[in-house]
């Protein structure tokens, strides 16, 4: 009986401290059907998606650990060299070995500012992803489960924000924030600035989604199950319906980051972004894109490629998990 | 071991259902009502319902598919607010009921529902789904207590305390319609509203079910409202059976009565629509006609278009629900005037 009681006790409601063995045996088993499971097969039959895994794991990790792994520091003046500007890449005849990628207009390595660059572009693509991933659930939530007007309130202002351009809305927000915060604080404040005037265009992709599916769980019968033992709305909304309508969301979200990193870029190569003094990847094209006619042309191309191949591979990864999570697809 | 706390002259009806009423507003949205000049729609799913059900009894309601019988089920468990008429529970009128009194009530009703598929929540363990109730209603505190609680319910439906840890589509839909029975039992209710709950199963997996809720009504003194459109299940669940038509009762009476000498018109067509061995080469009432649009209900009694016996007042008049001196009550004219046939059925 005492084994009967201790396995009962892994059911989630137990809610307390420690390493709960049931809860452990929970996880290695519920690791164990992921390897059993449709979605790790059709993963392993699909080298692209392996590879796009692959390149975006090089990115991230180079990013996450930009600071430890770079080869230089480009932020560090008293490395910066100024003679050793505008040296081409290593393999070329004019190129120094210590720079693999070249250096830019003030000597500072292509290569560890593109590692510093993404760095910013990540963080900036993945938190705008979340605020506009936390908003749009919740909004979404609301407008399917309640419905009646405040439905029709939430769809019309996404419908309003839909047909401005996502670029148009960050750019707006950007010059609101310059004007009210002043020139001279801007700087300290723009990633957060950017990061919000990315997440306020992308809000509404998740509240429709979730609406849409929310509408669907509203009527099942384990909703009225709840209904009937007199759970408030919020609980339901949160607890039961929620989990239901998570799948699409996830997709959504990884093809969100790819997305966010682009009008990140844009915006920054269109100087309304971050800083020079932190620059992400739109801004090291922007720099490099002046000296492109001049015969420089690995500083822009090279953060332009890290870009490219850092958002076609997440867009890779999110397009499979759409097709790997669909259930008619499979 | 219900209500300790209630005065000790009880009343033996645990639910009164008075002249209940649920319309629901189907017409289109207002834009385009007003270019294609239509009226508002309104649909009577239920119109003008009564009925009792005391303790321990099962009272069936019975009908074809769109009579609002559902609804019903719905009105009683407060999924809906009624348009009209009132709903007591032990006494109390549940539209008045408020915040902390209210919370009391529910605890003291459950419902299982028709599709033990969609009844589940599919991302939750069997566990927090059955164990839910008992936390929403304060019984209760996350511990050993609760999962234990959980697997003793867990037991009485026939299922094994080590079920907890799984999730719903680990099970077959008999069991499913199991862990829904153990969810609506882990408040201690008295009430159980059942809204078809066989219907989704197969047949032996839905002697099966009904043995179960028999065997639990028989152990805790368990009150049911059974809605199905099934008359097998009825005969074998009831002790009283409601039939429906069109949002209004017809016929209620025991269900010896219902089944033996069946006196609404209606309810000879559904008995002689039981598909029986012994029957066969008799003469049959046909099921003729169908079901009228519920948006323009006919004039007078529901039923006359379809009805053999309809006369000028049952086109004019709205039958009420008079007591028949074979027992429990029928909503006709052609019974009140004594020109119906009674047929006598062999048990």
């Amino acid at each position: 009986m005492s084994s009967i009681t201790s396995l009962i006790q892994g059911c989630a409601l137990t809610a307390r401290g420690g390493i709960d063995m049931v809860a452990l045996v929970n996880v290695v088993d519920s690791f164990r059907r992921f390897f059993d499971g449709d979605v790790w097969y059709s993963f392993r039959r699909n080298p692209l998606v392996i590879l796009a895994t692959l390149a975006a794991l090089v990115g991230i990790i180079g990013a996450a650990f930009a600071p430890w792994i770079a080869p230089h520091n480009p932020f560090d003046l008293k490395t910066l060299n100024l003679l050793d500007a505008f040296s081409p890449p290593a393999w070329t005849e004019l190129g120094k070995p210590q720079f693999w990628l070249g250096t830019d207009d003030q000597g500072r390595d292509v290569l560890s500012t593109i590692m510093h660059g993404s760095r910013v572009s990540l963080v900036v693509g993945i938190c705008a992803v979340f605020l506009s991933m936390v908003v749009g659930i919740t909004l979404g939530l609301i407008s399917g489960y309640v419905g009646g007007s405040v439905d029709a309130f939430i769809m019309r202002v996404a419908d309003i924000q839909l047909s401005f351009p996502a670029i148009l809305i960050a750019l707006l927000i950007d010059g609101v924030a310059r004007a009210v915060i002043g020139k001279e604080h801007h700087d300290q404040v723009a990633v957060y600035v950017l990061i919000f005037a990315i997440a306020a265009s992308g809000w509404v992709q998740y509240a429709r989604t979730v609406r849409g599916s929310t509408l669907v769980e509203r009527n099942k019968e384990y909703v009225q199950a709840a209904q009937v033992i007199g759970r408030r709305s919020l609980a339901i909304m949160f607890s039961h319906v929620l989990p239901n309508v998570m799948g699409p969301v996830f997709v959504l979200a990884t093809l969100h980051v790819g997305t966010a990193i682009i009008t990140e870029a844009t915006l920054s190569f269109l100087g309304v972004g971050v800083p020079p003094t932190q620059p992400s990847l739109g801004t090291l094209i922007r720099v490099g894109n002046d000296f492109l006619f001049s015969g420089e042309w690995w500083i822009t191309v090279f953060p332009g490629l890290a870009l490219v191949i850092l958002v076609l591979s997440i867009n890779i990864i999110g397009d499979w998990l759409r097709d790997a999570l669909n259930p008619k697809l499979r | 071991m219900t209500g300790q706390t209630m005065p000790i002259e009880k009343s033996n009806i645990l639910l009164e259902v008075r002249d209940v009423a649920k319309e629901f507003d189907v017409s289109k949205p207002w834009l385009n009502r007003v270019i294609e000049r239509q009226e508002r729609q309104i649909l009577k799913a239920v119109d003008g319902v009564s009925f009792t059900i005391n303790r321990g009894e099962t009272l069936s309601l019975v009908g074809e598919s769109g009579c609002g019988k559902s609804t019903v089920a719905r009105l009683v468990c407060g999924l809906y607010t009624p348009s009209r008429g009132s709903i007591h529970f032990d006494g109390m009128d549940m539209a008045k009921a408020e915040g902390d009194v209210l919370r009391k009530l529910r605890a003291r009703f459950q419902m299982i529902f028709q599709d033990p598929y969609a009844s589940l929540n599919p991302r939750w363990r069997v566990g927090k789904i059955i164990a839910e109730p008992i936390l929403v209603h304060g019984l209760g505190k996350p511990g050993d207590a609760l999962n234990e609680r959980v697997g003793e319910l867990l037991t009485q439906v026939g299922l094994s305390p080590l079920d907890a840890e799984k999730f719903p589509h680990e099970f077959s839909g008999g069991q499913r319609q199991r862990v829904s029975i153990a969810r609506a039992l882990s408040s201690n209710p008295e009430f159980l509203v059942c809204d078809e709950p066989t219907s989704a199963l197969d047949v032996s997996v839905q002697a099966q079910i009904l043995n179960l809720m028999k065997d639990l009504q028989r152990e805790f003194g368990l009150t049911y409202l059974f809605i199905s459109h099934n008359l097998a299940v009825v005969s074998h669940i009831s002790n009283r059976v409601g039939v429906m038509y069109l949002g209004r009762l017809v016929e209620v009476a025991d269900t010896k009565r219902i089944f033996t000498m069946p006196l609404h018109p209606y309810t000879q067509m559904l008995q002689s629509a039981i598909p029986d061995l012994k029957m066969t080469g008799k003469q049959r009432t046909p099921v003729a006609g169908e079901v009228p649009n519920p948006l323009t209900p006919p004039t007078g009694c529901a039923f006359h278009p379809r009805c053999p016996h309809a006369n000028e007042r049952c086109k004019r008049e709205r039958p009420e629900m008079i007591d028949h001196p074979g027992g429990g009550q029928v909503a006709c004219h052609g019974v009140e005037e004594k020109r119906i046939n009674i047929i006598k059925l062999a048990a």
